[in-house]
């Protein structure tokens, strides 16, 4: 049997061998450009912002004069919407996640949903900001506040954290569960003592992807009517507010030059709370990992 | 010393009569159970009374129903969608398909050990403790001699005693095998379902699940489904010798292996296919 022919393979193996080093390069190469591109933006920002950073930025109202304008009301305000955000995601999304995967039947209806869910999650945001106004400032009458404001975030980064949470509830292994069950452990108790677990590092990983896009999102809460200026702090959940991508969409329409250094502080601030949410994210997930 | 002589001549009397009427009580009467999954039907008119203290083996080629039969008996087969089943089996002479029978209630009295060793991503002392604990137990001395008391059931207490709070995944195949064994005793089971228990492990863990088999039939009724025919013929009592869905012969096993009546089961155990 002779079907091959040992030199023309032998004449093919250069140019195999030159298109196996091209495309590692060429792989690298997209790798690279993004590490530089956001190593730019970085720089960029840092520079300008960093001379406007001090302590006393964080603790200024905003104000027309940039040597003046502060970033608290901003920030307090994301936190109060952090504050309704990741409770309402958390419990909504993991019980819808757990529901499917463990309690719904698979039918036609369940695979309906499912496909729904995973097409919400590219719904864009200004469309959601559209329903938060409908649904949670007219109907529900709860005006520009925290709260409906948090209800149309919390809509929106949902499907983001119930596929997280599918995903991670998928791969605890069906031979955990049956152990479980097979000593008599109802379903909750199996849910809660086996399944949950080992879903947590994955839930929470998704739970810090929702709640990272929730702080960074600008758009529905233009169209819910936020203020982009506001002189006092909220008191309640039904007051009004601002967040950090607000006010930094605020001060880079500013005409004067200084308010683009302030816009830049106010982005390392909001960068730097969204490393603080995902450390503690991340901390919490070595935990449980060590445990399990 | 009068007492010393008479204790065991009367054990000896009872012993007797009780052999002599062959009376070990029926722990699991199957009668005419059909099961499909979807359209196909697995299991064909299964008709088994399997008896206490006794190694019950089932064996048989892949795919003949063994191990559908074995997890329909704790109806873990239920976690399967679309089975259907007819037919009853009746543990401690109460259908375990009827509606009233709560299958948490079946589970805590029937344990089962899996193909594969399944611990729980957790410490050795809580893998044992996970089963008492869903029951409700939560006194820490009771526990502790829970621990003890099923790791020494399962042989691996000497080997693991030092270490109950590291964590499972450390041990070895056959180790793992065994605690899952000990998971099992937690619960004070009736009757121990085994489900290739050996598969995974190598010889010498294996014949360390044998003799725990050996052990263990005299305060559990045990039913093994094992490929390896030499097991089944090293450890168990009876032995059920399955095919395409049905039982083609059930009886003691040193009469399957030395005298079967069909020619299928002679062929099966002869090495003649399977």
């Amino acid at each position: 049997m002779k079907l091959i022919d040992h030199a023309k393979v032998l004449k093919q193996m250069k140019s195999r061998k030159a298109s196996n080093i091209f495309f590692k390069l060429l792989f690298m190469a997209a790798t690279t450009f993004g590490l530089l591109v956001l190593g730019i933006l970085l720089y960029r920002v840092i520079t300008q912002g960093i001379g406007y950073l001090d302590f006393q930025f964080l603790q200024n109202l905003p104000s027309r004069k940039p040597e003046q304008a502060g970033v608290k009301t901003a920030l307090i305000g994301t936190i109060w919407l952090m504050g309704v955000v990741a409770p309402v995601t958390l419990l909504l999304g993991v019980g819808t996640a757990i529901y499917l995967e463990e309690y719904a039947r698979k039918n036609r209806f369940t695979r309906f949903i499912q496909v729904n869910i995973s097409n919400l999650a590219g719904v864009p945001s200004i469309v959601f900001g559209l329903l938060g106004l409908t649904v949670f400032v007219r109907a529900l009458a709860l005006g520009t506040s925290i709260l409906a404001a948090g209800f149309t975030m919390s809509l929106l980064v949902l499907p983001i954290i119930i596929v997280a949470s599918q995903e991670a509830i998928k791969a605890v292994p069906k031979e955990l569960r049956e152990a479980s069950f097979g000593m008599g452990a109802t379903k909750w108790q199996t849910i809660l003592n086996v399944v949950l677990p080992a879903a947590i590092p994955g839930i929470l990983t998704g739970g810090i992807l929702a709640l990272s896009r929730a702080i960074g999102e600008t758009a529905p809460l233009v169209v819910l009517g936020l203020p982009l200026f506001l002189a006092f702090l909220p008191k309640s959940v039904f007051d009004m507010f601002t967040v950090l991508p607000m006010q930094i969409y605020n001060w880079t329409g500013r005409p004067q030059e200084e308010f683009q250094g302030v816009a830049a502080a106010g982005i390392i601030v909001l960068l730097t709370m969204l490393i603080i949410m995902n450390s503690i994210a991340v901390y919490i997930r070595n935990k449980f990992q060590k445990r399990y | 010393m009068n007492a010393t002589i008479v204790k065991p001549t009367i054990e000896a009397v009872m012993n007797h009569n009780n052999s002599k009427q062959s009376a070990k009580a029926i722990v699991y009467k199957t009668s005419g159970l059909n099961l499909w999954y979807g359209e196909n039907h697995a299991l064909k008119e299964i008709n088994l009374d399997i008896h206490e203290n006794e190694v019950t083996a089932i064996i048989g080629p892949s795919g003949c129903g063994k191990s559908t039969y074995i997890k329909t008996l704790n109806r873990m087969i239920e976690l399967v969608p679309s089975v259907k089943t007819s037919g009853t089996i009746e543990y401690r002479g109460r259908n375990i398909f009827n509606k009233s029978y709560s299958v948490e209630e079946l589970r805590t009295r029937v344990g089962m050990v899996f193909q594969k060793p399944n611990p729980f991503p957790k410490s050795i002392y809580e893998n044992v403790t996970y089963g008492p604990k869903i029951h409700g137990i939560k006194d820490k001395r009771i526990l502790d001699q829970i621990v003890e008391e099923s790791l020494k059931g399962a042989a691996i207490w000497d080997e693991v005693k030092d270490r109950l709070n590291e964590n499972a995944f450390g041990l070895s195949g056959g180790q793992q095998q065994r605690l899952c064994i000990a998971r099992c005793l937690a619960v004070e089971p009736d009757v121990i379902l085994m489900d290739e228990p050996t598969s995974a492990l190598d010889p010498i863990s294996t014949l360390k699940v044998e003799e725990l088999v050996q052990e263990l039939k005299k305060d559990f009724s045990i039913i093994i489904v094992t490929h390896n025919m030499q097991q089944a013929a090293r450890i168990s009592d009876k032995t059920a010798f399955f095919l395409n869905g049905e039982v083609i012969e059930f009886t003691n096993t040193d009469k399957i292996f030395s005298t079967p009546l069909d020619k299928r089961t002679e062929d099966y155990i002869t090495g003649r296919f399977g």
